[in-house]
């Protein structure tokens, strides 16, 4: 049976190209391959296109989390619907990259959830009614199906996906916290090679079917986050702990009463 | 100076177009007040994969939140009954498939329901596009909650959007802190006006000439 074990991070990294192309999820500040993403910062890997759902600043110290904004200077192009956040100036943290060369393109979620699985399935491309007379159709071809006007997308092939999960046998079977879920299991499957950090790697047998979300098939490195390490229990604690202070989230990421 | 309707008044207003057994979509801001009026039986969807989400955490009560659901601004969430997960693709399959309301912010609704509330400052950098462009496509319908004017007594509900567009003809009902206005293929037509509010008064702060529903009244809750 094929080994998909990685003992550490910058092995599982080390092979990284120049120039690729780095599918990894964000939702906010916990949700993210924190450890993969501090890795290849080490690593220094250059001309990254990264592909992500939210592109936002760090705004903590680097052993609290490793959002995919660490790797700004390693990169030449973003793909994301969400850059920035609105409140604090939205894409305004990337002007200065933009301005010494990096491509930013925006695009709705579904579009990019639409064009991830049209790269999976090595599909030529999509047409997509969304985004039909905005930014998103500039440069694009359109075209009319049916008296509708729709853009062509192309797919979305991502070199690597970096993916963040709770358990892996070590088959690769994967499940997911919560709906951290998200972009990644289409991540996985359109990438040439999915690495994933986990909570905890189990033996075969121990994951139930009916609870695998990414197959192990689409799975080639498995690395199990380690006590100390980013995106476990107790650092995402601590990181929501912070969050609870700083003034300027704090009434944009939790409740009201009435 | 007349008074206009609180940011609270105007979630409540825009809760009362729910009805129990409808799946709804939230929108960052205004559109989350909604969250605490609506009846019981609605079910609220996150872009972020989750259907039938419970409240949100609140900062004191942390430490016994699971803080592996998340919303679509990266809020966390209590789990509710009859709760789904799912990843992006059945989520904005389910966005697109016309089962959702969604509950919008807006910058400017046109006259032909053209929205943007995405960007204003013009180029990629100057807004987040999320779910916004993809909810306003495939909702059931399309609610906006947003200031009448800007901060300056400008229009938002306008003629032509100029802020960068997030779909076009898409609006169906505009709730404001002066009014609610159906979009019609007729045009935009007034139906309520705030306490204290003549239907003269609100088209002067309107761009486009509204009709006025032969029904019309002020908002109630």
């Amino acid at each position: 049976m094929l080994n998909k074990i990685f003992d550490s991070f910058d092995e599982a990294v080390a092979d990284i190209p120049d120039g690729a192309v780095i599918a990894v999820e964000c939702w906010g500040y916990p949700a993210t391959a924190h450890n993969l993403i501090a890795a290849l910062k080490r690593k220094g890997t250059k001309d990254l296109t990264v592909i992500t759902h939210t592109f936002i600043p760090q705004v903590f110290s680097e052993d609290l989390a490793a959002l995919p904004s660490l790797l700004l200077p390693q990169m030449k192009k973003l793909i994301s619907p969400i850059v920035g956040i609105m409140r604090l100036g939205a894409g305004g943290f990337l002007r200065e990259y933009v301005e010494k060369g990096m491509e930013v393109e925006v695009m709705g979620h579904g579009t990019l959830a639409a064009r991830l699985y049209a790269g999976a399935a090595g599909l030529g491309g999509i047409y997509d009614p969304v985004g039909v007379g905005t930014i998103v159709e500039e440069g694009k071809e359109k075209r009319v199906i049916n008296g509708k006007e729709y853009i062509f997308q192309e797919p979305l092939k991502p070199d690597y996906a970096f993916l963040s999960g709770r358990q892996a046998d070590k088959l690769g079977n994967l499940t997911y916290r919560g709906n951290y879920r998200s972009d990644q299991p289409m991540m996985a499957m359109a990438a040439k090679t999915a690495i994933v950090e986990v909570e905890k790697i189990v033996e075969v047998g121990e994951i139930d079917p009916e609870h695998v979300v990414t197959p192990g098939i689409f799975i080639d490195r498995i690395v199990e986050i380690p006590g100390d390490g980013l995106g476990t229990p107790e650092k995402g604690a601590a990181l929501i702990q912070q969050l609870t202070q700083l003034e300027s989230v704090r009434d944009l990421l939790f409740g009201k009463t009435k | 100076m007349k008074q206009r309707l609180e940011r609270e008044v105007i979630g409540m207003r825009a809760a009362k177009e729910l009805q129990p057994g409808d799946c709804v979509n939230l929108g960052f801001g205004l559109p989350t007040i909604c969250a605490l009026y609506v009846p019981e039986g609605v079910r609220f969807q996150t872009e972020a994969g989750l259907l039938g989400y419970g409240r949100l955490v609140m900062a004191d009560e942390v430490e016994k939140a699971d803080w592996h659901y998340i919303d679509a601004s990266g809020r966390f969430c209590t789990p509710g009954e009859g709760m789904a997960i799912f990843d992006v693709v059945t989520s904005f399959i389910m966005i697109r498939s016309g089962r959702l309301i969604s509950v919008m912010g807006g910058f400017q609704v046109s006259e032909k329901g053209d929205l943007a509330n995405w960007n204003t400052g013009g180029d990629a950098l100057g807004g987040t596009i999320g779910g916004a462009m993809d909810l306003a496509v495939g909702g059931k319908r399309v609610i906006i909650t947003m200031d009448h004017n800007t901060k300056d007594g400008g229009y938002r509900i306008v003629k032509e959007c100029t802020y960068p567009l997030t779909a076009s003809k898409c609006v169906d009902l505009i709730v404001t802190d002066l009014a609610v206005i159906e979009v019609t293929p007729e045009g935009l037509m007034l139906k309520e006006v705030a306490p204290g509010w003549t239907a003269e008064e609100v088209q002067e702060l309107t761009e486009p000439q509204l009709i006025i529903a032969p029904d019309l009244k002020e908002i109630e809750l």
